[in-house]
């Protein structure tokens, strides 16, 4: 049963209302702990983030239109090329969707919000420094120069001997502490605080993959922190990890940083697969078709994921057998993939497809996601690697990769749950010129980069010869990248008009079926008013998917309903088959997490300036605002209230 | 549909159109080997876009009604096909391994080892080139250039200096870095004379774009000509150009049978016998070997040669002589 908002009992309203409702004013602004603002300052951060990495890409491509252009200076070029990386891969492609799953998780889970709000508020603060930090030496042309993947010795302070790579080696540091404290959010999120019944064979698939996306981020993102580490001990403090003239060894660097890498890319896609998992059927009028599956393969392809790194140095002369082991591995990976592409092909086959905006952005992933697929399928293969790899080729598979399985669905994320966010929608006919004028752009600008790889165009070239008979090729790329880059215009600006005169969306608009459909448009501070009690996968079409007798409990009006208004409070349950086992209190408005990261902060400006007082002023404002944070409040002791044996 | 065309198109393209540095015509058993892999895998992928891009154009098309009613689904049909669709799929990625496996396990090690090897030793940015040879006295240095006889697998080792490099030669087979502090090998054989372009494939700063190299094949008589005469030493002329190179270059420089010896730059003896300019970049002629001098740092800016402003005619001077170094 839903019922609608008004329904509720208005004291009860207000009562949530007044706990929950992050303080007016500046303090508030700075100080808020909802996980609704802090998702959605992820998604907006991360979006200008990605107009800065593509103001870079379109520069890069009119330096690369024709053979021998002197647009760049081969020093900017290396510059711009680095952040470019840098930014898609660390500013945008991450964060957008922790943007999204800090937004709606604790909607689909059914829960008040995620289980740590303030570390939440701290991983969101510490993305944004550390984003800040990584370009604060761009505008006096001292940017990371030496590619995102940093490989040493070309970034030993020998060979690259400005503040660049310190700036990279730091920021990276930082950058990885808002990860791995969103990444251990999500998983006690996952664990603990979901609405009772919300037991693991119901977790809607984006859930699936942002929290398959955490376990790995908690297992390789220390990898690439301490390689960072090491590197700027060896620039900075006279250490030999990675040069040569001390004993040191260049592979040292490449193994740690793809034993990061790899898994990273996958953290990159499972979560906006999942998008697509949960959104896809909305269109298709019908439930996923093979969910089990695609849960499975999900975890199945972040555990292969881990196994798969030195696909990435075929050509690095490491042991043909042990080359021939992770090419073969780099085949397997290809399996759990292609379970998710015919689960979705079935869906839309057994479906009823609705052509709206976010049902092309969907599909129009698929085939994205089948091209680039194939085309990883190719470099899988060792032999054929050793031609193709840091070739042109390799830019054609990533970008597939990168925005067919992360920027494609979640554009389509964004126009499915803007009405969610913000009660409005968002024009259909704007949306689907987006969607025709990126998918063209993305195809001119991308698809001849395999046939330029092939040719022999090596990758991170400021420019090449004429005679290499590519220029062509290129031009078609520069003029498809212009056309990517109206359509992502479109949308900004179908996302600005929407917002002031979008049509009311109401409750749920595409009759979808999750929880997060079931409040209001945008949900209030609390979220729901009662907790609700689940008890399919589906709990807005139980009624005409008749899978079981059971109903869930969902809306406002629920008479007997875990209210739970004596202050902020939410329901924690069992990890598995989420039994209620307490109440959990929940922190209010707190400025901790914006001071611990001001001191961090601090630390590492510290450390790129190797200005000692800076160091220790910034350390002790971590002890100081640590202390703070962990000290308990009195009344903590009762906390946690049991529910039932 | 656009795709496979354009793909088509280009692939017909490559394969008739002189590409310097296209591998999909490889004129070398190690080349032509990753070659049909290349092909075998190309044509698995785009079969599979075609038959992936078919079903979802169909699933999209068949059934469209406006209907927005949701009602009970058995899905059990679907997950059968599903099922056939991964077990396809399984049959062709294993296929695909196992082709993988034989054609490296066949390519990593000559059929028959030749005995020649060279030294190709990657740094920023060109390439020290060094033969080999049992016999001290006929060993040499060269730079920039590989000249290797037909039909023989030449052993090619490779180091480096400073970064990391990679050497490839794409028409004569795949990319091995040449990584500091170790010493990687791989092989190169031609099956016919010609000119093949090598270029450097990992990013190494700078200049990484402008890092070529030439790969000459010669018969095996033109091959053991080529060695003699790289051997010879420059005649020891007094020529106003030798004095300008000994004060001007040869602290960087070596030539042999003369006095200079520096290591620091590519060893210039023969040069005038060599294709291209400050490791292909430009065409070797007099002109271009003149506005290099004087244009180091427009032409291949960060390069550790410097501008040394000198006069015209000491310019010209210099280049004469080294242009008459063949």
């Amino acid at each position: 049963m839903v019922a609608h908002a008004d329904t509720v009992d208005p004291p009860l309203r207000r009562r949530l209302l007044e706990t929950w409702e992050t303080a007016p004013g500046l303090y508030g602004w700075l100080a808020t702990v909802d996980h609704k603002t802090i998702g959605i300052r992820y998604l907006c951060t991360a979006f200008c983030f990605l107009l800065v990495g593509g103001a870079e890409a379109l520069i890069m491509r009119v330096q690369l239109a024709q053979p021998n252009l002197k647009v760049l200076s081969p020093d900017a070029y290396n510059q711009l090329f680095s952040m470019h990386g840098t930014t898609m891969m660390f500013l945008y492609a991450l964060p957008i969707l922790s943007g999204f799953s800090n937004y709606l998780w604790p909607l689909m889970l059914g829960s008040r919000d995620m289980a740590f709000p303030r570390l939440n508020a701290l991983s969101y603060w510490v993305f944004l420094f550390a984003g800040i930090f990584l370009y604060v030496s761009f505008p006096i042309g001292q940017a990371p120069n030496g590619g995102w993947f940093a490989y040493v010795p070309n970034t030993n302070l020998k060979y690259d001997p400005g503040i660049n790579m310190d700036v990279f080696s730091l920021g990276l540091v930082f950058l990885g502490i808002s990860t791995v404290v969103g990444s251990a959010n999500f998983i006690v999120t996952l664990l603990r605080c979901r609405a009772p019944g919300m037991s693991v064979n119901r977790l809607p698939i984006m859930v699936w993959g942002t929290f398959t996306a955490s376990a790995a981020n908690l297992l390789a993102v220390p990898a690439v922190s301490l390689a960072c580490i090491m590197l700027w001990l060896d620039r900075r403090c006279g250490t030999h990890f990675f040069d040569v003239a001390g004993g040191g060894q260049p592979l040292l660097w490449q193994h740690l940083f793809w034993m990061f890498g790899h898994p990273w890319v996958y953290a990159l896609v499972l979560p906006a697969m999942g998008i697509v998992s949960d959104a896809l059927p909305v269109f298709c009028r019908r439930p996923l078709v093979g969910y089990t599956l695609v849960a499975i393969s999900t975890v199945a392809t972040m555990i292969l994921g881990f196994g798969v790194w030195v696909h990435h140095m075929f050509a690095t002369g490491l042991p043909v057998m042990s080359l021939s082991f992770f090419s073969a591995a780099s085949f397997v990976i290809a399996v759990p993939s292609a379970i998710g592409v015919f689960c979705w092909i079935a869906t839309i086959w057994t479906g009823k497809p609705q052509f709206k905006t976010p049902f092309l952005f969907f599909a129009g992933f698929v085939m994205l996601f089948v091209i680039g697929g194939v085309s990883g399928f190719m470099t899988a293969s060792v032999a054929l690697d050793w031609q193709l790899t840091d070739s042109y080729f390799i830019v054609a598979h990533l970008h597939y990769v990168l925005l067919g399985i992360n920027v494609f669905p979640v554009v389509g994320g964004v126009h499915f749950w803007f009405p969610k966010m913000t009660g409005r929608m968002m024009s259909e006919r704007l949306g689907k010129w987006t969607f025709w004028t990126m998918l063209i752009g993305f195809n001119v600008a991308f698809f001849p980069m395999h046939i330029t790889g092939l040719m022999g165009m090596p990758r991170r070239v400021y420019t090449y010869d004429a005679d290499m008979g590519v220029g062509w090729l290129n031009l078609i790329s520069t003029i498809g990248a212009f056309v990517f880059a109206v359509g992502v215009v479109l949308f900004l600006f179908n996302v600005w008009r929407s917002l002031r005169a979008g049509a009311p969306a109401g409750d749920n608009p595409w009759d979808a079926p999750t929880l997060e459909w079931s409040t209001t448009s945008p949900p209030p501070v609390y979220n729901f008013a009662t907790i609700p009690q689940v008890a399919s996968r589906y709990p807005l079409w139980e009624e005409r998917l008749k899978e079981s007798d059971e109903r869930s409990i969902v809306g406002d009006a629920v008479p007997d309903g875990m209210v739970l208004d004596q202050g902020k409070e939410t329901i924690g349950v069992s990890p598995l088959d989420a039994v209620p086992t307490v109440v959990l209190k929940m922190p209010g408005d707190s400025l901790l997490p914006l001071l611990l990261t001001i001191g961090m902060a601090a630390l590492f400006f510290g450390m790129l300036a190797l200005s000692l007082w800076l160091i220790v002023l910034g350390g002790i404002c971590e002890i100081v605002t640590l202390a703070a944070w962990l000290t308990p409040k009195p009344h903590e002791a009762e906390e946690r209230v049991e529910l039932y044996e | 549909m656009k795709r496979v065309g354009a793909l088509g198109l280009t692939l017909g393209l490559a394969g008739c159109a002189n590409r310097p540095l296209s591998y999909l015509d490889s004129t070398s058993p190690i080349g032509s080997q990753i070659a049909s892999l290349g092909w075998g895998l190309t044509a698995i992928s785009v079969g599979v876009c075609i038959v992936i891009g078919v079903l979802l154009a169909v699933s999209i098309w068949r059934r469209r009604s406006g209907s927005l009613e949701v009602g009970p689904v058995n899905d059990r049909r679907a997950i059968r096909w599903i099922g056939v669709g991964v077990a396809v799929s399984t049959i062709f990625l294993v296929g695909s391994a196992v082709w993988t496996l034989i054609t490296v396990h066949s390519i990593a090690q000559p059929g028959t080892p030749s005995g020649l090897s060279v030294d190709v030793t990657g740094q920023e940015w060109w390439w020290s080139v060094k033969y080999n040879s049992s016999d001290p006295s006929r060993q040499f240095t060269t730079a920039n250039q590989l000249v290797i006889p037909v039909g023989v697998p030449v052993q090619v080792n490779l180091m480096s200096a400073d970064v990391i490099h990679s050497f490839w030669v794409p028409k004569l087979g795949g990319k091995m870095d040449m990584i500091p502090s170790r010493t990687n090998m791989t092989w190169l054989e031609a099956d016919k004379v010609g000119d093949f372009r090598g270029q450097c494939s990992e990013f190494c700063g700078l200049q990484h774009a402008n890092m070529a190299f030439s790969v000459r094949v010669l018969s095996q008589a033109d091959f053991d000509a080529w060695w003699t005469g790289q051997l010879q030493p420059a005649s020891a002329s007094d020529s106003p150009g030798l004095q300008t190179f000994m004060v001007r270059c040869a602290a960087c420089h070596a030539i042999r049978g003369t006095a200079a010896g520096g290591i620091l730059g590519p060893d210039l003896s023969h040069f005038g016998s060599r294709e291209s300019i400050a490791a292909g970049l430009l065409p070797n002629t007099k002109p271009n070997l003149v506005d290099w001098i004087n244009n180091t740092q427009t032409i291949k800016p960060g390069v550790k040669m410097p501008e040394l402003h000198m006069l015209a005619s000491e310019t010209d001077e210099v280049a004469s002589y080294l242009e008459g170094l063949k």
